[in-house]
């Protein structure tokens, strides 16, 4: 484990009845995404594209391992540009895809943790990153501004589930629930403050050039999520 | 488009200050500072499950990231000059 520089849960450091529980609560949301993945193509065969586009970003985004202000590592999850393309829950089923690659070829996460990690990654995170999105685009503040704490916020929320996740399993010990979920939220929230302001910051410039380059069928998403009738 | 460069001046004033406020620092990953943590509050933990497999060295692991970076950023560069072309080749045929 001493080569790995991640920030996901790593290997074995779950007990069982905690990873299974993590495990049995993606479930549901990985079915809801394949649903969603399926319905999106069905519809529209040129959403593969984009769907493979939020994925790439979602590749590139989580090996970049970066520097913060704590002194510490950690990487961007990518997350919320497909979740604000396509909505929370076609994104499950990339972080898994994602978690699984990065558990089998890096060591990084593990397979035994990978539902409380697809949990904090791809279900809370492009959900509060798609919630916070679709509120603040209906104040007055400019579209740019939403899309960037939205998904500053939701990469952010992440790590909160994370440390929280660790300080349910680990409070038993020395340490009570809130005194050790401040000790990870110190390690992986803190951490993640920077890098997720660049996440945010990075999401916005993609999308302003899928935006400016493709605007038809971006907007076409859109009309499929909300319903489809326009489209 | 000023407001890109100077939110891509911000990415470069956050990495940079991460670097000079933090002199000597490890820049560990928060897993291995996580794993401190661990030991410190449950010190008979023990992980009952191991990678199936680790990358040999730090060399190959360094490698197998690069390779999901150019992956990814591979497909993310052919599809926007696809996207640009296909724009173009549009209002040039109007």
């Amino acid at each position: 484990m001493t080569l790995s520089f991640g920030m996901h849960i790593m290997e074995g450091f779950l007990p069982l009845g905690w990873a299974v529980a993590w495990f049995g609560l993606m479930l549901p949301f990985l079915y809801l995404s394949i649903v969603r993945a399926r319905r999106l193509i069905a519809d529209n065969p040129r959403a593969l594209l984009l769907l493979a586009f939020a994925g790439a970003f979602t590749f590139v985004l989580s090996a970049l391992k970066l520097p913060s202000v704590t002194g510490s590592c950690s990487h961007p999850t990518g997350m919320a540009l497909g979740a604000i393309l396509f909505g929370p829950t076609a994104m499950v089923l990339i972080g898994l895809i994602v978690l699984f690659f990065q558990a089998l070829l890096l060591a990084h996460g593990g397979l035994t943790t990978i539902g409380a990690n697809v949990v904090s990654m791809a279900v809370v995170g492009p959900f509060v990153a798609y919630g916070l999105y679709a509120l603040l685009k209906k104040t007055r503040l400019p579209h740019w501004v939403a899309v960037l704490s939205g998904a500053a916020v939701g990469s952010l929320a992440t790590y909160v589930v994370t440390a929280l996740q660790l300080a349910l399993a680990f409070s038993g010990g020395a340490e009570g629930f809130y005194a050790a979920f401040i000790k990870f939220s110190g390690i992986f929230a803190v951490t993640q403050v920077p890098i997720a302001i660049v996440e945010g910051i990075l999401t916005v410039l993609v999308l302003d050039l899928l935006w400016a380059y493709n605007r038809n069928e971006v907007e076409s998403l859109k009309d499929l999520r909300t319903g489809g009738e326009q489209a | 488009m000023k407001r890109n460069i100077a939110l891509m001046g911000i990415v470069l004033l956050l990495m940079v200050y991460a670097f000079l406020s933090n002199r000597g620092a490890e820049f560990e990953g928060a897993d291995a500072q996580a794993e401190t943590v661990i030991e410190e509050i449950r010190p008979d933990y023990q992980p009952w499950f191991e990678p199936l497999w680790e990358p040999p060295s730090s060399e190959i692991e360094s490698l197998l990231f690069a390779l999901q970076a150019a992956l990814g950023s591979g497909f993310i560069c052919y599809y926007l000059g696809y996207t640009i072309g296909r724009k173009k080749a549009v209002e040039q045929s109007r």
